[in-house]
């Protein structure tokens, strides 16, 4: 217990690091992986809208096409190559917003997809704007249909949170890691383990509260 | 009064309306009726500017326009088959949405609204969410949606087809009564029974084009 003791403070400090990660992450991602899905679903014939989409396309194939560890190498150490020089956790924060709004644009098309066509029609012949029509009618019903979806992405960011120590910080797995090898025991990977347990159920229990409080319609 | 000349309509290499012409008066019911396929519904759907004519032109009060000019002024509201209220908003929310966004305050809005929901028997109903109503209350707050913005032509497309077959008398009812409110109304349906009850003109669009307008 005394051992449990003297590696927690190491432990929690890496859960700061991990929530750090966590939430500045959602809180970019969420906003901006809505913007590029409604890139994604207009139907602009001009040059100028195609090209845009063109460029989204791209966007979300990179991201989604290579893996998140090899993005953040390239985004702390490629980058400053070409002048863009990141710190450590910015570095982290800008790979993460970028790969997980590239997941969430695609988990909103299938949302949008999702809202009839008729939806789009009624608000048209109101009289209402492309933007109004997203804002007060489509986009809500399209949270609430993704909130499922959502729910696992949410919960693998946690996990993917882990993936920081590549590029040199400490989150709750790397500080475990280092007292396994330190200490030879596992004891503090089981205490990791518990720890992602306690925040993918505090997720979970927080993900039906969120579904509860859309479920005023259907 | 409110004209379509030589509306031309083609899917691929199929003509659904060719050479059309129609007459919709003002404050009169105009009946759409024909077979299903016979391009009643895209009919309608030219009028309210969802699907573009490849040919023909409008003429609004004597004066040429576009179904899309004709939206921005307001003067078209389209009551759909499937009703298409928004399932996220209250009865009134849908109802003061549209007014709303476009400059009519949040309390001229739900005054006019509330007046609304009282001719169409709704005002039980004004902060229950559509999933809860029934087809025939769903239908109504379309009407008072459409409504809501002073349309002067209300177009409904097929406004029996989703509704329990014993309801359609008193559909009938209340396109009449929006009707002696001085509405002019075009209703597209496929039941000519209906139209008979309804109607003060009749159009005919028969498949492949012919068509016939009798008053």
């Amino acid at each position: 217990m005394s051992y449990i003791n003297s590696i927690m403070p190491a432990l929690l400090a890496g859960v700061k690091m991990t929530l750090g990660v966590f939430f500045l992450t959602l809180i970019g991602a969420i906003p901006l992986g809505m913007l590029v899905s409604v890139g994604l679903i207009q139907r602009g014939k001009n040059l100028f809208a195609q090209a845009g989409k063109a460029l989204l396309e791209a966007y979300i194939w990179i991201f989604r096409g290579t893996p998140l560890l090899l993005q953040l190498i390239f985004v702390f150490y490629g980058l400053p190559l070409i002048g863009i020089v990141f710190d450590r956790f910015s570095a982290v924060i800008f790979t993460f917003v970028l790969n997980y709004a590239a997941y969430f644009a695609e988990i909103y098309r299938g949302g949008f997809g999702a809202v009839e066509e008729g939806q789009f029609e009624a608000a048209t012949v109101l009289n209402m704007t492309r933007w109004q029509t997203l804002r007060y009618v489509v986009i809500p019903q399209v949270l609430k249909i993704v909130l499922p979806s959502m729910g696992n992405e949410v919960i693998n960011l946690v996990k993917d949170s882990s993936l920081v120590y590549v590029i040199g910080l400490g989150d709750l797995l790397r500080a475990g890691e280092v007292a396994t090898s330190r200490d030879v025991t596992l004891v503090p990977l089981v205490l990791v383990a518990i720890l992602y347990l306690i925040m993918t159920l505090l997720l979970t229990l927080a993900q039906r509260r969120v579904e509860k409080a859309f479920s005023y319609y259907k | 009064m409110l004209e379509l000349k030589n509306i031309t309509k083609r899917f691929g290499a199929q003509t659904v309306l060719d050479d059309l012409d129609v007459t919709i008066e003002d404050q009169k019911t105009l009946a759409i009726v024909g077979p299903s396929g016979a391009g009643k519904t895209t009919l309608l759907r030219i009028i309210a500017g969802l699907t573009p004519a490849d040919s023909g032109t409008m003429v609004y009060n004597g004066a040429p326009t576009t179904a899309a000019a004709l939206r921005k002024q307001g003067v078209i509201g389209v009551v759909f088959q499937g009703f298409e209220l928004f399932p996220n908003l209250t009865v009134l929310k849908n109802i003061t949405l549209a007014p709303t966004l476009q400059g009519v305050s949040a309390a001229a809005a739900e005054r006019h609204a509330e007046r609304l929901l009282a001719q169409l028997d709704l005002i039980a109903q004004a902060d229950a969410y559509p999933y809860s109503l029934s087809g025939g209350q769903k239908q109504r707050v379309a009407i008072a949606r459409a409504l809501a913005l002073d349309p002067q032509v209300l177009l409904y497309d097929e406004p029996t087809s989703a509704l329990d077959p014993n309801l359609r008398q008193s559909v009938a009812e209340l396109i009449d009564s929006v009707k002696q409110q001085g509405m002019t109304q075009v209703v597209v349906t496929h039941d000519m029974e209906f139209a008979k009850m309804v109607a003060d003109a009749t159009l005919t669009v028969a498949k492949q084009g012919s068509e016939s307008n009798e008053a």
